[in-house]
């Protein structure tokens, strides 16, 4: 008996089954490495390389090699910082979020997305830890290790270790889900695999699972009461990031609305970074059949939501300004949009309360270049968002004399493209490696969802037959 | 060197059949050791006579000792062993110690809940998987019958198989 729907449309196309699923996602992983994969991996170990660069002066000589400046003490490493956890959170979401709300249309693209998310923590971390100036002293100071000026300890009242303690959970949390899910499909490769070293990698990594009933059952459970945590602590996060500025009296920077307001904004750039790379990797590993204009679509409709409600608290804190009556307030939400970094100002205002918006059109949203264009737009736009966040409210300070502009070295660019090469070498390592598609979850969702299913084909139901026992 | 066994493998080409056949093999009093799938069936671990999970209490304990480990640490540091106002706020301002507690609740019920589940089903790094049929992990279903445990003779099993749906029997020793 199958349960199907007029109404939803397929999930998967093509009329796969479920060993098709098993080729098309294994043979990425088995085949040896295209030229394009090559020179794409080149690319960014090159990045990545001339970053380092900029990571070691900075390392060596100080941050006095960023532009930083006494008036803007953050710039842009805790704009970078903000912008890739936030690109984080749709990876968390999708897979976690969206299992509790039983969307099964997540499972084709959740795995990429968690992967996406690991890397962006990954990234984000680097900026916070580079900013401390001696991060060989990091760990000994953002965790609660008794120092050597006797028994004193972190500061639990400050918003900066609630951040150390959210990012990190975050990040163990994230890779423990990822890896969890990961397990059954290393399996499957683990049990196709014919070279020596694969099988001793794919063995080491599926943990030796065999996919027995009792397994399962735990491991249905375990991934539903990790949705259960992980749920809480994707909006838990960006709060906690949101409160590095909240908790703080820069104008500009003290509003109520930044928690909820930095967590649509994170939702809204990580599904804008996760199409960017879904539609490559559609492309490149031609899997056009698993994430189908129907993925992209529903993404597409996320994003014109959180976009709105971006905007939505964009006019918010506009009017909050303004009512508040705190000339600060008002003058730095006035210099925000009429002083010296108004394109700023309105590059953000542009890239994420306008063009989000061309998605209502139902054409735009389900044209792959359209989609690919706005989504790189709406990082830019995050990007800005940050940036105005930052700089501006901190550019004048209240005592005019210290008012200054902040301009990026050639180091600010460099820290910034290495966390850009490090990113893109780890996604395409993990494109070619692992499994980008979790198998055993559209394997499962393959009788309810996709098209050959749903068609009531004779091959795919011709062994649904249930004959009578006879006694033995 | 562990002991080989008999098993006889039942494959199934689908969920439903397996599950109908399940029944079938419990009815006729044959004790079934395993059954392996490529992806969640559900309802399986219920056709198995399996209970629930109790992996929700372990991670709900292994939560609680999150939070109690997060508080008792917060206020033995900041209202104990070195007290200091910072921000005009209390010693033990409990508010602030909201998100350190919160985060801990959710890193310990996670990796406990977790690392219960990795013991309890025996799976590790280089842990060995008994692997009856590769195509389990690919797109068969596999009902796995441990001969030594069964009474009724291996013709007797075979045929309950075959009629309920089993696309092959083979016999395997391991």
């Amino acid at each position: 008996m199958e349960i199907t729907s007029s109404v939803r449309k397929p999930l998967v196309t093509g009329g796969k089954t479920i060993h098709d699923v098993t080729e098309d996602v294994c043979s990425r992983v088995e085949g040896k490495p295209t030229i394009s994969w090559m020179l794409a991996l080149a690319t960014s170990l090159g990045v990545l390389t001339i970053g380092a660069y900029a990571i070691w002066m900075t390392l060596w000589n100080g941050i006095g090699m960023w532009g930083n400046n006494k008036t803007v003490g953050w710039a842009w490493d805790i704009t970078n910082f903000v912008w890739w956890v936030g690109i984080g959170h749709a990876g968390t979401l999708i897979s976690a979020v969206l299992l509790l709300f039983r969307q099964k249309w997540r499972t084709s693209i959740n795995r990429a997305a968690e992967a996406m998310t690991i890397f962006a923590v990954i990234c984000a971390a680097i900026f916070p830890i580079l900013h401390t100036g001696r991060p060989w002293l990091a760990l000994y100071w953002m965790f609660p290790l008794p120092n050597t000026f006797g028994s004193l300890w972190i500061n639990f009242h400050s918003p900066l270790v609630w951040d150390v303690f959210a990012i990190s959970t975050y990040f163990s949390v994230s890779l423990v889900f990822w890896y969890i899910g990961l397990v059954p499909d290393f399996a499957t490769i683990r049990d196709r695999a014919s070279g020596a070293i694969s099988k001793v990698v794919y063995g080491a990594l599926s943990l030796g699972w065999t996919g027995s009933a009792k397994a399962w059952e735990r491991y249905e459970t375990v991934s539903l009461i990790l949705a259960g945590l992980a749920t809480p602590l994707v909006l838990s996060v960006h709060t906690i990031v949101s409160f590095d500025f909240a908790t703080s009296v820069i104008p500009g920077w003290h509003t109520t609305i930044f928690p909820p307001y930095f967590v649509a904004g994170a939702i809204f750039s990580g599904f804008a970074m996760v199409l960017t790379l879904m539609l490559i990797t559609r492309r490149v590993y031609k899997l056009e059949d698993y994430i189908t204009i129907n993925h992209i679509e529903l993404m597409n409709i996320i994003i014109i939501v959180t976009g709105s409600i971006v905007g939505v608290a964009y006019l918010t804190e506009l009017f909050m300004a303004w009512y508040s009556g705190v000339e600060y307030e008002q003058y730095a939400f006035l210099n925000r949009a009429t002083g010296p970094y108004a394109w700023a100002y309105w590059t953000m205002m542009t890239c994420n309360v306008i063009s989000p918006q061309l998605f209502w059109f139902k054409k735009i949203r389900t044209s792959i270049v359209a989609t690919f264009i706005l989504s790189i737009v709406v990082n830019i736009g995050m990007w800005f968002e940050r940036f105005v966040i930052i700089v501006t409210s901190l550019h004048r300070d209240y005592l005019p004399s210290s008012w200054v502009m902040f301009v990026p070295t050639i180091y600010d660019v460099g820290v910034y493209l290495f966390t850009f090469g490090l990113f893109f070498t780890l996604f395409f390592l993990f494109a070619k490696f692992f499994p980008v598609i979790n198998m055993a979850e559209v394997k499962a969702i393959l009788r309810s969802s996709s098209e050959k299913w749903t068609k009531k084909d004779p091959v795919a139901t011709q062994n649904v037959v249930n004959p009578a026992p006879k006694e033995a | 060197m562990m002991k080989k066994k008999n098993y006889l493998i039942g494959v199934f080409n689908d969920e439903n059949v397996l599950l109908s056949a399940i029944k079938h093999v419990r009815e006729a009093g044959v004790k079934i050791h395993e059954c392996y799938t490529p992806y969640p069936v559900h309802g399986l671990g219920h056709a198995l006579g399996y209970k629930r999970s109790r992996l929700p209490i372990a991670a709900f304990m292994f939560g609680i000792t999150g939070t109690s480990l997060a508080l008792l640490m917060q206020y033995y540091m900041m209202g104990a062993d070195w007290p200091m106002i910072i921000g005009g706020k209390d010693y033990t301002a409990l508010p602030t110690f909201f998100p350190v507690t919160f985060e801990l609740t959710v890193l310990l019920s996670a990796f406990g809940m977790v690392l219960t589940f990795l013991v309890a089903s025996d799976l590790r790094p280089y842990g060995k998987a008994k692997v009856f049929d590769l195509r389990a992990t690919d797109d068969k279903h596999i009902m796995a019958i441990d001969l030594g445990k069964n009474k009724n003779e291996i013709s007797v099993i075979k045929k309950i198989l075959q009629d309920s749906g089993a696309a092959e029997v083979n016999e395997k020793n391991m």
